[in-house]
């Protein structure tokens, strides 16, 4: 068993030295990892660009392996395109919206993508990045260091609950890519370590309870769309963050209780897919056509 | 577990567990036996069995036996490249029992030189595995290390043998164990390391008396 690591122990330690959450953290996890921050930001910039090329993969047009997902980010680059003064949710969470359905698409199709914290859940995170790089001007490195964070957010989830929908149903896998992009939106932002831990203890708290029940077992239906759902919570908490909106329970009380919760749930709502949506009339009935089928 | 086992691996989707996770079953699988295969026969077992078709789980385990990493982007084509190759492959689905982790698959390998293994394993999630059996003897390591793997004769003396040529080429251990199926019998030594094993170190433990066989395993 890994060691409890504690986020608010971080934010104090960041705190304390008078420096961002985000550079606390490249310099924790570049001598965890025995290697300069240089390198470890090199590396990050590696897999952004891993990325990257999974959102062109997700708009390429293609089609899932069990066929329940494919070409749904598509429609929303075509919408953003055909009413550019329209989006109801402004233009950057546009923007992450599309890339969430892309990347989920690009993995349910066996796509090449970044397991960021899972494969299921690997929307959300470049979502999150990528929409606001556009946005925030940022350079290459600030989006590296952001991705550290994120980590580093995932670490302390993994140690203290999990990030497996087996072990703690959806809550584990999209609210924790929600919880780790919405630390690295407000590091993005400039905001303080504490408006970090903000980020995540409400992001988890409105992600809670979430169940994992894939149509047919795949990771297609709910997974794809639920990215997009993480993006938007994660960008809600975010901005409640750095307007100096305050979780009322502490960040790790908060990571605990998502583990609590994930171990008294139901093991029907833990991607075995034998509950939710899974066993709904039309989940039964195309699980049952794609496993029949030659 | 590293800051890489989260924002990672980068992969070939769907399923960290059931796409990633089964190229590195396979590709341990590989190491194990020592040599290309020539003739797989795979065992599904549990959510395995149930899904594997979705997650392409069948073409990852095929790729990982042809050693390819988790992010190659053939793996959807893997069958057509174990085809060129010669390879023989079958699965089918087995039933390991209610304690097997419900995402375990066995295999039954023979290579190239005519070496055969037996090896199961799990996906534990997040794409990280364990091989939780080799030829009957109950294993457990993850290959998250770089990792020595020994068939011998459980003599007295075999396992420090082992450990001082590691410590004279400044390798040191991280953890190791030991299984024997019975007193003085065929034995099986686990030692993961902190540095990888060079050939020549290899050489010298395949020379010492009582060691059956030498294979040296490690995922990246």
């Amino acid at each position: 068993m890994d060691e409890k690591l504690s986020l608010q122990e971080w934010i104090e330690f960041a705190q304390q030295k008078n420096i961002s959450f985000g550079d606390l953290c490249l310099d924790y996890q570049a001598k965890n990892l025995d290697i300069s921050q240089a390198e470890l930001l090199d590396r990050m910039e590696t897999i952004l660009e891993v990325m990257e090329q999974s959102i062109a993969i997700g708009l390429s047009g293609i089609e899932s392996m069990g066929g329940l997902v494919g070409g749904n980010g598509k429609l929303v680059e075509d919408y953003r395109r055909d009413h550019p003064q329209e989006s109801m949710v402004g233009n950057v969470m546009s923007k992450a919206i599309m890339i969430a359905l892309a990347v989920g698409e690009a993995n349910a199709s066996m796509g090449r993508i970044v397991a960021a914290p899972t494969a299921g859940a690997s929307g959300t995170l470049p979502a999150v990045l990528f929409s606001l790089f556009e946005a925030r001007d940022c350079s290459r490195a600030e989006l590296a260091k952001a991705l550290v964070v994120a980590g580093a957010i995932g670490m302390v989830i993994a140690s203290r609950a999990s990030l497996s929908g087996a072990v703690g149903g959806c809550q584990a896998e999209c609210g924790s890519a929600g919880a780790m992009a919405a630390g690295a939106a407000v590091e993005l932002y400039g905001g303080s370590p504490e408006q970090v831990g903000q980020a995540v203890a409400m992001t988890l708290k409105n992600m809670m309870g979430l169940v994992c029940d894939p149509v047919a077992g795949l990771v297609e239906v709910p997974c794809v769309k639920r990215n997009a759902g993480a993006v938007a919570v994660a960008m809600v908490a975010a901005e409640m963050a750095l307007a100096g909106i305050k979780s009322v329970i502490p960040v790790d009380e908060v990571i605990d209780a998502m583990g609590a919760v994930g171990y008294a749930m139901s093991g029907s709502l833990k991607e075995t897919a034998q509950g939710g949506i899974a066993v709904s009339p039309t989940g039964l009935a195309l699980a049952n056509k794609i496993f029949t089928r030659p | 577990m590293n800051i890489f086992d989260v924002i990672g691996p980068v992969m070939i989707g769907p399923s960290s567990s059931h796409t990633a996770g089964a190229v590195r079953l396979g590709k341990l699988a590989l190491a194990i036996l020592g040599e290309p295969v020539k003739e797989a026969v795979i065992g599904l077992h549990g959510s395995f069995a149930q899904t594997y078709k979705g997650h392409g789980t069948d073409l990852a385990l095929a790729a990982g036996l042809q050693g390819w990493a988790t992010d190659d982007a053939r793996i959807p084509k893997s069958f057509e490249a174990i085809h060129k190759a010669g390879i023989t492959i079958s699965f089918k689905t087995i039933n390991l029992g209610d304690f097997a982790h419900p995402n375990s698959v066995k295999f039954w390998l023979t290579g190239v030189n005519g070496n055969t293994c037996k090896v199961t394993g799990a996906s534990i999630g997040g794409g990280r595995v364990s091989i939780t059996n080799i030829d009957d003897f109950p294993v457990e390591f993850s290959g998250e290390f770089p990792t020595l793997l020994t068939m011998h004769n459980d003599r007295p003396g075999t396992i420090a043998l082992v450990t001082s040529i590691l410590s004279t080429h400044g390798v040191n251990v991280a953890q190791m164990r030991v299984f024997r199926k019975q007193k003085g019998g065929l034995a099986v030594m686990i030692v993961e390391t902190d540095q990888p094993v060079d050939d020549a170190e290899m050489e010298v433990i395949r020379q010492l008396p009582h060691i059956d066989s030498v294979r040296r395993i490690q995922l990246v």
